[in-house]
């Protein structure tokens, strides 16, 4: 049974989450405290995090910074602004996916199941470039020294490799990597493109494992 | 007539020009006319002073020149006529002395001189000097004749002169004519002199006075000037703009109650700007606040609507109205916060290259469900080039615009068409509905105003489709307008910039039945119907 912790510090809105939560058949664990939050992720290590990104104490956004600093681990922002800037915040801070009030149960559920999704895999190894990319395993490794990249980067990597000649526009990367079903915010792959880079280009500003297919989207490299 | 029309302009525009123009002629006349007074009265004086001094000298000069000829002549044994003459010249030489007081020419009558009778001249005078009219008139009289005329010498000299004439009888010979020519060149020196005089005080004083009047115009019209170009950047929205107050004279008063009329509005509009920001940002926090309660009991709903089916009929039905009621007020909400992002004018754009008949075509596409039930089919005609624009917001507008002609269309077909030129794309959307009510097409933009407020709300529109529509089209620098009239179904035209951003002022589609509806649009009109508070000057 999957855990998720929910860090929100309205009492009814966690109450109700946990209800959504528990009929779902997760496990939920709640922070009403921006500050505590870090202390109760050690505790419990749970699978997933749903984070609210206005938070007393620590705001959420510097919540989202630490928990990834220390774990790969889904986050999905839970924010009540539409407001842009915020959620490119939080996106560069680190969270896998964002969520805006007032959701839907079913669309919440859709997106945690999404991030939680086990994809049945075999043994398998990839190259790409001179990366080495074991899909069983996790892990991503160049002159045999682990990358270590959080599940959504993975996920975002392996479904460029495991297709190098096709060129994935954004939307098709939203369907295959976030498991949309509907068309969603393409920052999110921007986004993600540019911590995946950070991580596994020798040089981030001419990348050549993730390229920039201009107009399109983008593909594995060279 | 390029540069009349040119003057023309610049004189009606110009308060100081008409000024300078008007002194420079008028003082001009004025001087002209004093200074050609005073020279004529200077120089006639000066002349008749030299006139009656030179009569006075002359008639004792030809009254000695008489003795001398009579006492030459009775002398003992007649002499020789030349000797006369040489007598008469010399006597007269050495009264008009070395300064050269006169010249003199001794001339035998016509009626004598053919018998070859000796002539003398003074100074090279030569004959000419004396016009033949004077010279007949002296013949004929006893008197003394005087007139002006020009002294010519035999070396070429010519200088102004009076030449005073009288008949000397010489006994045995006839009447000889006796000229005393008087050089005026002195006099007209002394006149040119005064004339230039006159000449450079006139100028210097037109100069002057053109100064004068330039320095009087400058310092009544400069703060005249400096406080219209105050009113204009007060106009412009610069608010902290004041005038400088020096002095307490008529001007300082303007300027005083310019400036007391300047923080006057400025506190007014600080006034209803507060206001305006208190009540947008009130509306913007509540929307926010609203939104963590409106997820918890959306949550809740959903989760009572699933399990619906565990309840007694009426419990059934009232979950299911509170899961469809919410998600009306949570398209309110959403649009509500809409309209105060636009409100607060913190919308922003993110431009792609996009054409715009995909977007059509995928707006309707997401619209096939409400077209189903409407039963209304969609038909898209023409293509415009690609163009950078927003794709959500975009989308946004077209799905209001053919939702809306689907929910009035009464189930007749939708025409969408496009069009572009060079500066314009446009989308025009047509339905055959019951049309707008005269006077109705400035009201459909209003917020929350709805053509009949007893129809059904079939769609569930809030109301604030079309606002947030017109300020998404604004975004772009384009705008929407409207045509209907009863019967004729409702147009709406989307017409966008085909650069972004750059301003345009006529669409590349018409707009109504006939050819005679304007394709131009009048902005201010249009202004005011896109922002009910633009009377507020923003700074």
């Amino acid at each position: 049974m999957a855990r998720v912790l929910v860090v929100d510090d309205d009492q009814a809105l966690s109450e109700m989450l946990g209800i959504v939560l528990r009929a779902e058949g997760y496990e939920a664990l709640f922070c009403d405290d921006g500050s505590k939050a870090q202390g109760i992720f050690k505790e419990t290590k749970p699978d997933l995090v749903l984070l609210d990104l206005m938070l007393p104490g620590i705001d959420g956004i510097e919540v989202c910074k630490r928990i990834r600093s220390e774990s790969g681990v889904p986050i999905v922002m839970l924010t009540a602004r539409g407001d842009t800037l915020d959620v490119v915040k939080g996106l560069e801070s680190g969270a896998d996916d964002y969520i805006v009030k007032p959701f839907k149960p079913k669309e919440l559920v859709a997106r945690i199941k999404a991030r939680l999704r086990k994809d049945d895999v075999k043994a398998e190894s990839l190259t790409l470039a001179d990366l080495t990319i074991d899909v069983l395993g996790h892990s991503v490794k160049r002159d045999g020294k682990e990358i270590s990249l959080t599940p959504l980067e993975f996920d975002l990597l392996l479904a460029l490799a495991r297709k190098p000649w096709q060129v994935y526009t954004r939307e098709q990367l939203l369907t295959d990597v976030w498991h949309y079903r509907n068309p969603a915010d393409t920052r999110l792959v921007n986004v993600h493109v540019q911590r995946l880079r950070s991580k596994v280009e020798h040089d981030p500003e001419n990348p050549e494992i993730v390229m920039t297919v201009r107009g399109v989207g983008y593909k594995a490299g060279p | 007539m390029k540069f009349f029309y040119q003057f023309r302009q610049a004189w009606n525009k110009s308060l100081s020009l008409r000024i300078i123009a008007t002194t420079f002629i008028v003082s001009t006349i004025l001087v002209t006319i004093i200074g050609l007074i005073l020279i004529n009265r200077v120089s006639s004086g000066i002349l008749t002073s030299k006139e009656s001094s030179s009569i006075t000298e002359a008639s004792s000069a030809i009254n000695e020149a008489q003795k001398v000829v009579t006492a030459t002549d009775t002398g003992a044994g007649a002499p020789n006529i030349s000797t006369v003459v040489d007598t008469a010249v010399t006597a007269l030489a050495v009264r008009a002395g070395q300064s050269g007081l006169f010249d003199v020419l001794f001339l035998a009558s016509s009626d004598i001189s053919k018998q070859g009778l000796p002539e003398r001249g003074t100074n090279l005078v030569a004959e000419n000097s004396v016009s033949e009219d004077l010279r007949s008139r002296v013949e004929k009289t006893e008197k003394l004749l005087w007139a002006y005329t020009e002294i010519n010498y035999l070396d070429g000299r010519k200088i102004p002169g009076l030449v005073v004439a009288a008949p000397i009888k010489i006994n045995n010979v006839g009447n000889y004519s006796l000229f005393l020519l008087f050089p005026l060149d002195k006099e007209e020196e002394t006149i040119g002199i005064i004339r230039s005089a006159v000449l450079a005080t006139g100028i210097f004083l037109i100069f002057g006075l053109l100064i004068l009047v330039w320095y009087l115009t400058r310092s009544v019209l400069s703060p005249v000037r400096k406080t219209a170009e105050a009113a204009e950047r007060l106009r412009m929205g610069l608010l902290n703009e004041r005038v400088p107050v020096s002095g307490e004279d008529d001007l300082a008063k303007l300027a005083g109650s310019f400036n007391s009329m300047a923080a006057s509005i400025q506190q007014q509009i600080g006034q209803l700007e507060q206001m305006s920001r208190m009540q947008k940002r009130f509306v913007s926090d509540v929307s926010h606040e609203l939104r963590t309660p409106l997820t918890t009991v959306r949550m809740a709903a959903d989760v009572l609507y699933e399990s619906r089916d565990q309840y007694t009929g009426e419990t059934a039905r009232a979950a299911e109205l509170l899961s469809t009621q919410i998600e009306r007020f949570e398209i309110l909400l959403s649009q509500l916060l809409e309209i105060s992002r636009f409100d607060a004018g913190v919308a922003d754009l993110s431009l792609n290259m996009v054409n715009i008949k995909d977007v059509i075509e995928k707006t309707a596409d997401s619209l096939s469900n409400l077209l189903a039930i409407q039963e209304t089919p969609v038909v898209i005609t023409g293509s415009a080039p690609e163009i950078e624009l927003d794709q959500r917001r975009i989308e946004r507008v077209l799905r209001n615009l053919i939702s809306n002609a689907s929910e009035y269309g009464e189930g007749k077909p939708i025409e969408v068409e496009i069009g572009s030129d060079e500066d314009t794309i446009a989308v025009v959307v047509k339905d055959k509905g019951p049309g707008l009510k005269p006077g109705e097409s400035s009201l459909v933009f209003n917020r929350f105003w709805r053509a009949d407020p007893a129809r059904a709300r079939t769609t569930g529109g809030t109301g604030l489709g079309l606002a947030i529509a017109l300020e998404d089209a604004r975004l772009h620098s384009g705008w929407i307008d409207v045509w209907g009239s009863p019967g004729k179904g409702t147009m709406f035209r989307l017409t966008l910039p085909r650069i972004a951003h750059k301003a345009i002022s006529s669409s590349s589609l018409p707009l109504g039945t006939g050819s005679e509806e304007k394709y131009e649009l009048d902005m201010s009109a249009l202004q005011e119907m896109l922002d009910p508070e633009s009377k507020i000057a923003k700074p």
